[in-house]
């Protein structure tokens, strides 16, 4: 098991049938994004129908994990029992991806240090055998 | 006054109070009430109502609400889509077209909260497996599509508004240069307002700019004080047709134009996607609706006299500023500096009655009944010879907006 951020009481994730999958590629630790197989285009969440060309047709591309803080808040009230206080959520713009960002958290760093355009690597968190959370860390 | 045009003839609302403080009455039954002192406003009866109008999954279903006010022949109901906020001017601009269209003659938009006697999204207890052995962390099962959006968020804490919409805030200081100041003063202007008005939660509670910088940070830039209240409360408006508007017990105010908006690509905006386009996500996402609004009413940010901007967030009040034109983007910070959001002598007395910062929680719609109070002459903050309000219902969400106008 991996290093923990945040308590097993921290809210799971609430999936669909399309939304589902992404979190079978995150338990091997594959940080992934949903690409039209028709026009390419990438995004997140997961969706049923691509918005560019309207196919129906997907696949899921590997990103490398790095990537850089677009926004961020450093969130003062526990959503969890036992959480440290504050802790960071922020959107990440993902490298390599073709520009798409994800919520999550970074993690690592004294929260006041945090800014947006910091760049980051995704660190896997596995809460349990089943389910992995992927957060953000300062690279270097 | 034009020909064709809805309009709004009585407004009403219950007590307001903070959250949890309303147990004895259901928020169904204060709905009801709600609902009969704006008809009454009106000098209308329960007996002319024929249509309700609500928005945002609201759990207080008009056929209920029409039984137990006893409406003889209720012939139109509907309700517009989440978010919560978002929908109250849509809501209007619903009961408008049912009485434009002869649907309905006589349509009452409604909202109650008492969100103190429901469960509560992100509330302590939220996810109780009821087992006695806590279960290993996994994926659940979402059972709504507004579950799934939010649950694919919610493993990194995202379950408070407040931390949702201090995201495009944090970005709009990062490339404005945005203070906690400015969204301070903004606070401190509503609650100035809100000090003038019984109806406000918060009336007796003044606030200075060292208190709010002095207040807990719940998820910064969100302090306590750039948070809206929780409340317990409704309120309502009657909406009928101009032949029926002439000879009622108030002056009818006019809608003089209303839109409804959702960018592309925006789903529930800011809380889940963080994929809102970057050219709107340090925006209200309110700029193309806007335009819509002042095109179809033939008028622009320069006619309105008061304005009633739904305020669920300090930041999303600055960023709506540029939305709909008031200033240019990036610089609703100094916009508010300047004093301009003051009943008393601003450019743009804005929330004259609190806001939902200091008046109330009831999703917005208590704006309109301000919107309305403020061209009657009726409003604890007037603003003097008040002709044209611009009204709206959330930003950082799908939102809507009505315009509203005084001969």
């Amino acid at each position: 098991m991996s290093e923990r951020f945040f308590p097993d009481s921290m809210p799971p994730p609430m999936a669909d049938a399309t939304t589902l999958p992404w979190w079978k590629e995150a338990a091997k630790h594959r940080l992934v994004v949903q690409r039209c197989t028709s026009c390419q285009h990438t995004c997140l969440p997961p969706s049923p129908v691509c918005s560019e060309c309207r196919s129906t047709e997907s696949d899921w591309q590997e990103v490398s994990g790095r990537g850089e803080v677009y926004t961020f808040t450093r969130v003062h009230r526990p959503v969890a029992g036992n959480q440290e206080l504050p802790f960071v959520i922020a959107v990440i713009a993902l490298k390599g991806s073709g520009g798409v960002r994800m919520m999550s958290n970074v993690v690592g760093v004294k929260p006041e240090d945090v800014e947006i355009g910091m760049a980051v690597e995704v660190i896997w968190e596995d809460m349990s055998e089943e389910l992995a959370v992927p957060r953000f860390r300062p690279v270097g | 006054m034009s020909g064709s045009k809805a309009q709004i003839v009585g407004v009403g609302e219950s007590k307001y109070a903070r959250w949890g403080k309303i147990g004895d009455v259901t928020e169904h039954a204060l709905a009801c009430q709600a609902i009969q002192r704006a008809v009454e406003d009106a000098g209308l009866s329960m007996d002319d109502v024929d249509g309700l109008a609500s928005f945002a999954e609201d759990r207080n279903e008009a056929v209920f609400i029409g039984a137990e006010l006893g409406i003889p022949r209720l012939r139109f109901g509907n309700m517009v889509w989440m978010p919560g906020g978002g929908g109250g001017c849509a809501a209007v601009a619903n009961a408008a077209m049912a009485v434009e269209a002869g649907q309905a003659e006589v349509v009452v938009v409604y909202r109650s909260l008492c969100q103190g006697q429901f469960f509560r999204f992100g509330s302590p207890g939220m996810d109780t497996s009821g087992a006695a052995e806590p279960e290993a962390p996994t994926v659940k099962q979402a059972d709504s599509l507004m579950i799934a959006s939010i649950g694919f968020v919610m493993p990194y804490g995202m379950l408070m508004a407040a931390a949702a919409y201090a995201l495009p805030t944090r970005r709009h200081m990062h490339l404005y240069g945005t203070t906690g100041d400015q969204l301070g003063m903004l606070a401190v202007t509503f609650r100035e307002h809100a000090s003038r008005n019984p109806r406000a939660v918060m009336g007796g509670r003044p606030m200075t700019l060292d208190d709010y910088r002095a207040s807990p940070m719940i998820a910064d830039p969100h302090r306590l004080f750039d948070c809206c209240l929780e409340s317990d409360g409704a309120c309502a408006v009657v909406v009928t047709t101009p032949e029926r508007a002439r000879d009622l017990a108030k002056q009818p105010v006019e809608i003089l134009a209303s839109e409804q908006g959702a960018p592309k690509g925006y789903g529930f905006g800011t809380f889940s996607n963080a994929n809102v386009p970057d050219e709107l996500y340090a925006t209200g996402a309110n700029e193309e609706m806007a335009n819509r609004l002042w095109g179809k009413a033939g008028i622009g940010p320069n006619d309105v006299d008061v304005a009633q901007l739904y305020d669920h967030f300090t930041g999303c009040v600055l960023m709506q500023l540029e939305d709909y034109g008031f200033c240019k983007r990036g610089e609703g910070g100094p916009f508010i500096e300047s004093g301009a959001l003051s009943w008393h002598g601003g450019s743009l007395p804005t929330n004259t009655h609190g806001g939902s910062l200091s008046e109330a929680y009831i999703h917005g719609l208590n704006h309109v009944v301000e919107g309305v109070r403020s061209l009657r002459g009726e409003s604890t903050s007037p603003v003097e010879n008040a002709e044209v309000c611009l009204v709206t219902s959330a930003a950082c969400v799908p939102s809507s907006a009505v315009l509203l106008g005084r001969k």
